[in-house]
């Protein structure tokens, strides 16, 4: 069995982003960039089903520019077996990703596809089920638990009011929420071996996709910001403001 | 040329998000036809039938669709979109299960959680956990778009109005996705993303979560909510988490108890109307955003605030 999962550099969880001065993006030049923390629940995932000799063989894969080279070494660290960038000018928006992880999963023909279920910078939770509408394969999104027996994964999904246990069929695109894991830490020995290991480079065209534009983006802005409101010196006095308020009782 | 509204219910009620998305397909100024999928939902159907501004209740029934699998409801869509300009719902872990699927089936590209309507095609929708707006343009005839359903006022349900329901033909199931088995945390309280007050708790209430936030918000009839830290250390279930990678609500009051505000958090309820921050540290970014701020002992502020409830 094989499994391949995609992994998205972006802007580190504690970096507040800022903007450029034409406003027509977000600017990342120097800023710390890390492995999208989803997608690296969902290698450490396909880790632990490679550790349980379940599958046989990891395949790392990121979309971007040369610089994505650092997200794949991580995911060589972590324990992945290859890595492969497809390399692009900018980032494709979604659709634009999922052609190109679809034309690698006709390449790479894996088992298994797991993504994190969404990346902590577009926030879009579109590329895992863009994926699976591709291969025509089906989509366990947003796994708090899962587990493959023979030729069937089950799945276990977060709901609205709570889970649901679905059975897919492999091949399957699997996308992992927050509570799958907690991924392993990389060790210093590790990322150095990592950085000797060769990462394959593919271009668009190399896979055969005419990547075009779905969804533009024009301009980014500042949300205003909530103006501070008061501190209140009791429990007494904050229930004398919430009454006055009208906001207890509509 | 009309609008798709995909609807969300559990097999007994519409979701209250369903009639937000239908405030939001009225933007186009054209017919608003809403999908109904499940199995033995006339119910539903019938109340879909009398909210404002619905002109067609389509009705997709089958015994596979009693527990709907995105493949299934996917291809439903697929097969209905010729005769629509947008196709849309509320950004809920059931659409954006679902729409994404259609999307790249249908080759379109797809908007995610806006919160607004610029002008045709063009939305406005959050990034970067809140902390960066994004004005964006779809390239593509056909609108595929979840919106962020706090931003839009219900749609009201009147019966002076009725829509009429037209069967779907439903096709063949996809059968390579099965459902095994649901669990539901059942709860008395109202829901969390349409609560009209909610109560959140942070990792320093620890054990006692529960035992402490359980009669306040029973008191004051309220959802409870959690941070990602409260529910990652076990206090809380993963269904409460309130941030950037769970719900986002905006109800007319948020209780944030014990809550530091975290960037991820804020961006999960900064909207809401009346924020009350309750913090033993002076400090904490809650503050910021809070229009009353108590700083207290967590352990006895939040008994004292359900015994003073009690005598108001």
């Amino acid at each position: 069995m094989k499994a391949l999962v995609a992994i998205k550099r972006a802007l580190d969880y504690n970096i507040v982003p800022r903007i450029l001065h034409d406003g027509t993006d977000v600017d990342i030049a120097g800023a710390k960039m890390s492995i999208n923390p989803l997608d690296e629940i969902a290698l450490e995932e396909a880790l632990r089903l490679k550790e349980k000799n379940r599958i046989q063989e990891i395949i790392v894969a990121s979309i971007g520019t040369s610089s994505a080279q650092d997200v794949l070494r991580h995911g060589l660290a972590m324990g992945a077996d290859r890595a492969i960038l497809i390399q692009t000018d900018k980032q494709p928006d979604q659709l634009g990703v999922a052609k190109l992880l679809n034309a690698l999963v006709s390449r790479e023909k894996p088992d298994i596809v797991l993504l994190g279920k969404q990346s902590i910078d577009e926030e879009a939770c579109q590329t895992g089920q863009m994926l699976a509408a591709l291969m025509n394969a089906p989509q366990g999104t947003f796994a708090s638990r899962i587990s493959l027996n023979g030729n069937e994964i089950s799945v276990t999904r977060e709901t609205e009011g709570g889970t649901e246990t679905l059975a897919l069929t492999l091949p399957a695109v699997l996308t992992a929420d927050l509570r799958l894991n907690e991924p392993r830490f990389v060790k210093l020995p590790n990322l150095m071996m990592a950085k000797r290991k060769l990462i394959e480079t593919l271009s668009a065209s190399d896979l055969g996709i005419n990547l075009c534009v779905h969804v533009k983006r024009l301009k980014v802005s500042q949300p205003s910001m909530r103006p501070a409101g008061i501190k209140v010196g009791s429990i007494e006095e904050l229930v004398s403001k919430l009454n006055a308020s009208g906001v207890l009782h509509p | 040329m009309s609008i798709l509204v995909l609807a969300e219910h559990d097999g007994q009620h519409l979701r209250k998000s369903t009639r937000q998305a239908i405030t939001a397909a009225m933007a186009w100024n054209a017919p608003v036809h809403v999908l109904v999928c499940g199995n033995n939902i006339d119910e539903i159907a019938d109340e879909v039938r009398h909210i404002n501004g619905v002109n067609l209740v389509l009705h997709a029934s089958a015994p596979h669709l009693a527990h709907p699998l995105a493949e299934d409801v996917a291809s439903i869509i697929v097969k209905l979109s010729g005769n629509h300009t947008a196709i849309i719902a509320a950004h809920t872990p059931f659409s954006r299960n679902i729409l994404p699927r259609a999307a790249a089936i249908l080759d379109v590209g797809m908007i995610s959680d806006a919160i607004e309507i610029k002008e045709p095609r063009i939305y406005v929708r959050s990034i970067y956990a809140g902390n960066i707006l994004a004005t964006v343009q779809s390239e593509d005839i056909l609108q595929i778009v979840t919106f962020r359903a706090i931003n839009f006022k219900a749609a009201d349900k009147s019966e002076s109005i009725t829509a009429p329901i037209e069967p779907v033909r439903v096709p063949e199931p996809f059968n390579r996705s099965r459902f095994i088995s649901e669990e539901h945390h059942a709860s008395d309280r109202p829901e969390l993303t349409s609560a009209r007050i909610v109560i959140s708790g942070g990792r320093p209430l620890g054990e006692k979560f529960e035992a402490l936030l359980t009669p306040l918000a029973n008191k004051m009839n309220a959802a409870l909510g959690a941070t990602r830290a409260a529910v990652d250390a076990g206090f809380a279930p993963n269904e409460w988490q309130v941030g950037s990678t769970g719900s986002v609500v905006a109800p007319d009051l948020y209780l944030a108890i014990g809550i530091s505000g975290a960037i991820q958090h804020l961006a999960g309820m900064k909207d809401s109307k009346v924020i009350v921050a309750i913090n033993h540290d002076p400090d904490a970014p809650i503050f910021k955003v809070a229009d009353f701020g108590l700083v207290a002992d967590l352990f006895e502020a939040v008994p004292e605030l359900t015994h003073t409830l009690n005598h108001v």
